[in-house]
């Protein structure tokens, strides 16, 4: 656990140095589907970088190569991390665990001591803003509870690039929206680099520095995005004409992305 | 139930409130009157039928199925035969302990080890199913060459027939882990025996237990069908049922007999109760 990262806090949008790059990667199943084809870009230290694209296009694909879970058939990938929080699409919380134990399991795995295991795990479910409901099971949480107590999760490791597989898309609107806004209170906070992958153009857009946008397969980058709004952002946000005209353009980049 | 007849509580029972979940609401008091009913009708019921097919026997055929009563009078309450049975229930029981004991060492181990190892899964588990399907009548003789006529070759009779669903079960309760969290572990660099540890095994507790309940029945008749083979030694309930058959005293062959479902019901409650204990807070098989 000695990552050679310094930590996010010394961290800040000047620093550009790349968190997370990836140079000319393709993806091809051995049923000879072609999942991505020469995908091209980075994300750095303290950006939110939002991969939209239609189902099936291999977006999460990319995630699973960021951190290593599947090997591309072609391209590298780089990345200077010491930790990767890594978001599924499930909260994949062990169900025998409570909260608090759920939030320990990865400095557990990464064995870290005790005490310190515990004081992390506070801090991470206070910030996911789950205080009071550590001793709960998973069973008795809301959807959005449990996505919150994934996130407290990989918090504990404080990770300097967070990888999102649509995390919030089996929620409701509303929880959808509030956790958006508890994200990006974290992200302003931490300034990890993140990567973000949604099907949700407002989301995409909302939440991010940068929106690529994803044909169908193979998923190539066909549309890309600076996202200029300043952090921290307000849900209201939402309803200037500045952010429904650049969710026009991606999704007009996205309706290309079809044909 | 006239303890607890202030108003809140009788409105509860008679109707609990459908607005918030019922496992939270109802009260135990309501879940117990309408959960316990069923146990005494079950068990009168049973009574009726045994009085009527007695009845109907042409009485020199009823020592066959002696009335109720009598197996009450002349099995359960003469001290002399309740001694003899007692004792013999401590050294059945003595023996189902001991092979489900011995089931769930080796069934854990040969369950593990498929998990492990994919080509031991192959290897093994047509010739588990062939175990589970092989008529231990015929290999009688066979177990009796190789391990004599003592406990340790009543054990074998025992194990052979509670093993299955040990390994089976816990086989299937490991590789049922979500991909999710395998992903989760693989990500954080864990090593097998930790995913074993920390994901497959307690995801596979629920089939345990399940497997657990099923076995400890198996093993009461396992350790029944093992004395009757092997009738030499201290006398267990298999030899009793065996002597008394023989000196046609069916009053105390049907108190055996009950006394052998008592000892197959209280194993079954105990794992259910152990089993509930565990997975109350996440399981949905586990009640509140």
């Amino acid at each position: 656990m000695t990552a050679p990262h310094p930590g996010p806090s010394g961290l800040s949008l000047a620093d550009r140095s790349p968190s997370l790059g990836f140079h000319h990667i393709s993806m091809t199943f051995p049923d000879g589907t072609v999942a991505l084809q020469d995908v091209s870009f980075t994300v750095n230290a303290g950006e939110f970088v939002t991969v939209v694209g239609p189902s099936g296009c291999g977006k999460s694909t990319l995630l699973r190569i960021a951190s290593g879970l599947a090997q591309a058939s072609d391209g590298t990938v780089s990345a200077d991390t010491g930790s990767v929080g890594y978001v599924f699409q499930d909260a994949t919380l062990l169900p025998w665990r409570t909260v608090r134990s759920n939030v320990e399991l990865l400095a557990e795995l990464h064995g870290l001591p005790k005490a310190e295991r515990a004081r992390k795990a506070e801090d991470a479910i206070a910030q996911v803003g789950l205080d009071g409901h550590a001793t709960k099971y998973p069973k008795q949480l809301s959807g959005g509870m449990r996505m919150r107590a994934s996130l407290a999760r990989s918090l504990v490791l404080d990770p300097s690039v967070f990888l999102f597989d649509e995390p919030f898309g089996a929620l409701d609107e509303i929880t959808r929206e509030r956790l958006n806004d508890q994200l990006l209170e974290l992200f302003a906070a931490k300034r990890f680099a993140s990567l973000f992958i949604t099907h949700s153009i407002y989301e995409a857009v909302y939440l991010s520095t940068r929106v690529l946008v994803m044909s169908a397969r193979p998923g190539r980058i066909v549309g890309d995005f600076a996202i200029p709004f300043d952090y921290p952002r307000s849900p209201e946000l939402r309803f200037d004409p500045a952010f429904s005209e650049l969710t026009g353009h991606v999704s007009a980049a996205l309706r290309g992305a079809h044909r | 139930m006239t303890a607890v007849a202030d108003n809140t509580a009788v409105t509860d029972v008679v109707e609990a409130q459908p607005v918030a979940p019922p496992s939270v609401i109802r009260p135990k008091r309501a879940r117990s009157i309408t959960s316990l009913w069923p146990l005494p009708v079950g068990f009168l019921l049973i009574l009726a039928a045994w009085y009527l097919l007695t009845l109907r026997m042409k009485p020199n055929r009823r020592f066959l199925l002696p009335w109720p009563h009598d197996v009450v009078s002349k099995g359960f309450l003469d001290g002399e035969a309740m001694g003899e049975i007692l004792a013999s229930t401590w050294l059945t029981t003595k023996l189902a302990v001991f092979g489900l004991g011995v089931s769930i060492i080796l069934g854990g181990t040969v369950g593990i080890l498929m998990y492990r190892f994919k080509w031991y899964e192959r290897m093994t588990f047509p010739y588990l199913v062939a175990l589970q399907a092989v008529p231990i009548l015929a290999i009688s003789p066979l177990l009796q060459i190789a391990f004599g006529y003592g406990f340790f070759a009543k054990s074998v009779v025992c194990i052979i027939i509670s093993f299955f669903p040990i390994p089976t079960n816990l086989l299937l309760g490991m590789k049922s882990v979500d991909r999710g969290m395998l992903d989760l572990f693989d990500l954080h660099g864990a090593s097998w025996t930790t995913k074993l540890r920390k994901l497959a095994l307690p995801n596979a507790l629920p089939s345990i237990f399940a497997a657990f309940r099923i076995s400890a029945g198996l093993s009461v008749i396992g350790a029944i069908v093992g004395e009757q083979f092997f009738q030499k030694g201290d006398p267990g309930l298999g030899q009793r049922l065996t002597q008394y058959r023989t000196l046609i005293e069916y009053e105390r062959l049907y108190t055996c007999l009950i006394m052998s479902s008592l000892l197959g019901i209280v194993v079954f409650i105990f794992f259910g109760w152990l089993s509930n204990r565990v997975l109350r807070n996440w399981h949905e098989s586990a009640q509140h």
